[in-house]
């Protein structure tokens, strides 16, 4: 039993079966579990990612908002959502959603990424993008429910939260956890976050909020990341959380139904190519596209 | 800390960060702590999540704390004594008082001089002219023994009960709401919740920074608070109390270490002009009870005193010349930062040290800062940053527009280390010494700061000795027992604060018996003496740094009592106390209020207080001897009447900003703001009207910067790369202005531009009969770091300060706003 294990449970584009020499290592699935009710919006999280994962996005502008930088980049992995919301009349709230992956059990990036391993599941849960099989082709964020991915300008590949599965790894918490002042960011194993969430809806409810309850949608075989909302009714109050997040048709038609086609398609294209260099020769590098390189 | 030492007896927070989490009820209130003290904040959380603590959020925004609110209200900056006025008159019109606590732990009983008086705005003593008090009938009866007179039934018309019921009976719900603006039915929905810990053994804790400071009534505001707590019962027990919360990590230190004009170490106070002979001096200082069998603490106030001269003079410090009493400057006035500036405008001084201190970003009206530092012939920043202030001179286009040409002021920068790069200790908040250890060398030729003085104090010296000088007694005498002289260490320093024998310390019963032996570091400031036969640079710090060793580097955090109490983590003063006056704590017959937080109880068995913390009270002091818990204070209680400890009078007043969206003060329209704030002729001329400045500007911090240092920090200026300012709804839709636009916000004093934030966190108020609109203003930018440039934000604010602390008036003033 361990939460550090990082042994691959999935990998995207990839029949082969993964490595599951550990036949009797039960792998406990982990979550961090995301308080809204409890977060400030200090950015310690923002900070922590960036200063962990060693990425730093430009300075930017301000764009009318508290939100900074103003979206998920190839460089900043999570960022704080703040919304202005009356539930009840001449009751504001100011709910503040730390956005970033949320590590689906059926992550719509692996299913929809087309490179052989470049979208990995641990068998802990975390979703993680391995770079350099990367193509940049973006498939990962169409397949993505909840509009994570970002492509990088600098390398033209796909970036997101990877839960710090180096850190988990060697048995620590994502950095963000770590730097949580408020206790809005815990971690551990699913089983129990869910734990620790039922507690905080027994207290949300207590304070008024009826509908609190926890966000871990089934659509996607449930989350690794889960949130605590005081509004689990209404999820699209969090800047748009969305309510029965699913992985598009396409993607499931890419690679459910019509998958096998595919392969069969694939395979005939490998057998064509085969054929083609059994009769011309393997293909010449274009030598003076080299050179203009620099180096 | 001006408003708290006139109320309690000392100016600090009471209890500590940890402490929050014992509260029932959490009051966020004239600041923001989650905003600006996010990590402190997590003992918020923990009251929520263990204690199922209630926190209410009165605002005049909805700020982060807000948003993780049970309650919220909003309020009028600059109307928060109207608020807990209110507040004090609906716990005493509802009976929601402590009336045991009240009856023996405040003055509530004390009979008051019958020539004092409040009539229309005004207290008794009031002079028009000089716009101060003649404080002489703000005083008690005193009976033929000396001490006050009292009647313990609150029946007498003069007692402070009375008096204080009075006062505020004038501040009624409707009033409480045509002045701030607060809803009345809020309002009151806020008293009940807060009336509720009115019962022994349920506490309400208020967390308050600059947004109560920051006015020209700031320290009222938190006198008014600190009436509230009395009435309720909630001082030295656990969970409750009055807490200050520090925005720089060693704030407190300042504060303590006496780093203002007017203070020596300790609290203590320089003598003014008048004040030349030294017996007279102590005798102001040293005060006799006012109550029978009061400890009247500063009755040791000579031990202190003559221990620092000790400390500072050494040999040269003897009873025969006053222990160098002379060579301590005698103030004609108080050189607050305000004056300064004033002086330095004036062309009345050549040079200026900024050490630690970026005066043209962190003071109002910048055009007369900069107007002022360009009179100066030197100017010497000493800071780890090139600051605005370092820059002055420069021009910056809109930003800083000056004409380096007309400015003949010669600036020397002393790069100094940052708080990461050297050991030392900082003061926390709570009180807290916690030593810390360099995390880094300083890069290039940064010096740390006490290098830095050392070095120039040294050639300085060396220049008196070589060249003689009018007065070099001072200069040529100081001790400076440093090993490397150039350089005194951290550890060096803090022993002498901490204090030592200057020769062997007897025992006075038994002069054959040595307690002290001559060299060794003293165990706490009981053992001070006036005889110079001790020394300590900062009585309030000794038993920091004892013969045990360095106590501030302990990192025991063990919590017996489970109240987060760690008595062995770091050290407190005053004599690692974590929570202050608690003997209130418990009843008179020394019962705790509440058995499941017991602080401290008094054990008839050991005859002794005992408990998790150190008492703060005479160890013996058995209850039958009715010693009050409030032991720095000479009534041995807590003031609800001030009498002279404040400039504006001894119960807080209404009294309007300088700058008022109203134009008027409800209460009493002939006298509208403080009438006892200083203020300089050309700055009154500089304020500005409703008129033409029709919306309320206030300035604060956001989490993601710390003042005008983390713009040149890479990660902050991500998470907030450019200035912005906040309004509401309804005043953006008025001006056609929508987030993300462009907006010049104006004042009398100049302008700034910035991107508008439009927010529903700002709403539109309705105080006395008209609409108010607020223009939120965040400070963090100017014009050198890696943000985006901005303007300073005290471009617009008013050049006027607290009556009592000269704190500038940075919450509260008037701005128009227009689509850039």
């Amino acid at each position: 039993m361990a939460l550090q294990t990082l042994d691959i449970q999935r990998r995207s584009a990839t029949t082969t079966p993964s490595p599951d020499v550990r036949q009797n290592l039960q792998t406990i699935e982990v979550a961090k579990l995301i308080d809204v009710s409890k977060c400030i919006g200090c950015k310690a999280c923002q900070s922590a990612c960036m200063e962990w994962n060693d990425v730093r996005d430009e300075i930017g502008v301000n764009v009318g908002v508290y939100d900074n930088p103003p979206d998920l980049t190839a460089d900043s992995w999570t960022v704080m959502r703040f919304s202005e919301v009356e539930v009840e009349k001449d009751k504001l709230e100011w709910l503040i959603r730390k956005d970033g992956c949320m590590h689906c059990a059926d992550p719509g990036c692996l299913k929809a990424c087309p490179s052989p391993g470049a979208i990995i599941q641990y068998s802990n849960g975390i979703v993680d993008f391995q770079e350099e099989h990367c193509i940049g082709c973006g498939y990962c964020i169409a397949g993505c429910p909840f509009n994570v991915p970002r492509i990088s300008k600098k390398d033209n590949k796909a970036y997101k939260c990877t839960l710090c599965s180096d850190r988990v790894g060697v048995g620590m918490e994502p950095a963000c956890v770590k730097s949580c002042p408020t206790g809005a960011l815990v971690f551990g194993s699913k089983e129990d976050m869910i734990g620790h969430a039922t507690g905080r809806i027994v207290d949300l409810k207590e304070r008024g909020y009826a509908n609190a309850g926890l966000y871990d949608p089934q659509g996607v075989g449930g989350t690794h990341v889960m949130y605590v909302l005081q509004h689990a009714d209404q999820p699209e109050l969090y800047h748009g959380l969305p309510k029965n997040p699913s992985i598009s048709v396409m993607v499931s038609l890419w690679k459910g139904v019509t998958k096998p086609l595919m392969s069969l398609g694939l395979g005939f294209v490998a057998l064509a190519g085969f054929f083609h260099f059994i009769k011309v020769g393997p293909s010449k590098e274009d030598e003076s596209e080299h050179e203009s390189e620099p180096h | 800390m001006a408003s708290l030492a006139p109320t309690f007896g000392r100016g600090a927070m009471t209890n500590h960060w940890v402490d929050i989490k014992n509260a029932n009820l959490i009051v966020v209130m004239g600041g923001n702590a989650a905003e600006a003290h996010p990590c402190g904040f997590k003992w918020v959380t923990e009251a929520k999540a263990h204690n199922k603590a209630r926190l209410i959020v009165v605002d005049p925004r909805f700020t982060r704390s807000a948003a993780v609110a049970d309650y919220y209200a909003p309020i009028r900056s600059g109307s928060d004594i109207a608020f807990l006025g209110g507040m004090i008159n609906y716990l005493i019109t509802h009976d929601k008082i402590q009336h045991e606590y009240v009856k023996n732990y405040s003055d509530a009983t004390f009979l008051v001089n019958g020539d004092y008086d409040f009539g229309d705005g005004l207290f008794s003593g009031y002079d028009k002219d000089k716009r101060s008090y003649d404080k002489s009938s703000w005083s008690y009866q005193k009976g033929a023994d000396g001490y006050v007179l009292v009647d313990n039934t609150l029946q007498h018309p003069r007692c402070v009960f009375n008096l204080m019921k009075q006062h505020y009976s004038r501040y009624t719900p409707e009033m409480v709401s045509r002045i701030t603006g607060t809803p009345e039915e809020q309002f009151l929905h806020i008293c009940e919740m807060v009336a509720e810990t009115a019962a022994p053994n349920r506490t309400t804790t208020f967390l308050y920074a600059l947004g109560w400071t920051q006015h020209s009534i700031g320290s009222q505001n938190i006198r008014t608070m600190a009436m509230v707590q009395i009435l309720l019962g909630n001082m030295g027990m656990a969970g409750g109390g009055v807490n200050a919360l520090r925005g720089h990590s060693n704030i407190q230190g300042l504060t303590d270490l006496g780093l203002l004009s007017n203070m020596l170490p300790g609290y203590m106070t320089l003598a003014g002009d008048k004040e030349q002979d030294f017996t007279a001096y102590l005798a102001s200082r040293t005060l006799k009870p006012l109550r029978p069998g009061q400890m009247s603490y500063w009755q040791n106030y000579p031990k202190f005193h003559v221990s620092l001269m000790k400390s500072w003079y050494g040999d040269a410090a003897t009873k025969d010349n006053n222990w160098c009493f002379d060579w301590l400057p005698k103030l004609d006035k108080i050189y607050d930062v305000l004056q300064v500036f004033e002086l330095m405008h004036q062309g009345k001084m050549n040079g200026y040290f900024a050490q630690g201190f970026n005066p043209l970003a962190s003071f109002p009206n910048k055009a007369k800062i900069g107007g002022a530092l360009a009179k100066l012939k030197y100017l010497v920043v000493i800071d780890p940053l090139a600051t605005e202030t370092s820059e002055f001179w420069k021009n910056f286009g809109e930003f800083n527009d000056v004409d380096p040409n007309k400015i003949q002021t010669e600036v020397f920068r002393l790069p100094s280390t940052c708080f990461a790069e050297e050991d030392g200790s900082l003061v926390s908040s709570s009180r807290v010494l916690q030593w810390h250890y360099k995390g880094a060398d300083a890069p290039g030729e940064a010096r740390g700061d006490a290098e830095i003085m050392a070095g120039l104090f040294l050639r300085l010296q060396g220049m008196y000795k070589k060249d003689g000088g009018t007065f070099p007694d001072p200069i040529l005498n100081l001790t400076w027992p440093y090993i490397i002289p150039h350089s005194p260490s951290s550890e060096e320093l803090a022993k002498e604060f901490n204090g030592k024998a200057v020769t062997d310390l007897t025992d006075p019963k038994d002069p054959t018996k040595v307690l002290v032996k001559m060299g060794e570091q003293l165990a706490g400031f009981a053992q001070l003496r006036d005889d110079g036969s001790t020394s300590s640079g900062c009585w309030i710090f000794s038993g920091a740094w004892t013969q045990a060793g360095n106590l501030m580097a302990r990192r025991d955090n063990a919590d017996p009592s489970g109240l987060g109490n760690t008595p062995n983590w770091a050290f407190a003063w005053p004599a690692n106390r974590r929570i202050i006056y608690n003997r209130a704590s418990c009843d008179a017959a020394g019962k705790p209020w509440d058995p499941t937080r017991t602080v401290i109880s008094w054990s008839s068995r050991q005859n002794k207080w005992v408990g998790m913390d150190v008492p703060d009270m005479r160890l013996d002091a058995a209850p039958d001897e009715n010693v009050g818990p409030f032991i720095m204070n000479p009534e041995g209680v807590a003031r609800l009447f001030a009498v002279d400890k404040m400039a504006e009078g001894p119960f807080p007043e209404h009294y309007e900003p300088f700058e008022t969206p109203i134009g008027t003060n409800p209460l009493h329209p002939n006298v509208i703001s403080n009438p006892a704030a200083r203020v300089f002729k050309s700055d009154m001329e500089a304020f500005g009207t409703a008129r033409d400045f029709p919306y309320v500007g206030t300035t604060y911090r956001l989490t993601e910067h710390f003042h005008f240092w983390t713009k040149h920090a890479r990660i902050n200026a991500i998470l907030q790369p450019q200035q912005f300012v906040e309004i509401g709804e309804d005043l953006a839709k008025s001006k056609g202005i929508k987030g993300g636009d462009w907006v010049k916000v104006m004042s009398n004093r100049g302008y700034i531009k910035a991107v508008a934030v439009v927010t529903k966190r700002l709403k539109t108020l309705t105080v006395n009969g008209q609409p108010v609109y607020t223009v939120g203003i965040p400070i963090h930018w100017g014009f050198k770091g890696l943000t985006k440039n901005g303007f300073l934000a005290n471009t617009l604010t008013p050049y006027v300060g607290d009556a009592n602390t000269q704190t500038p008036e940075f919450k509260s003033f008037l701005v128009n706003i227009e689509k850039a």
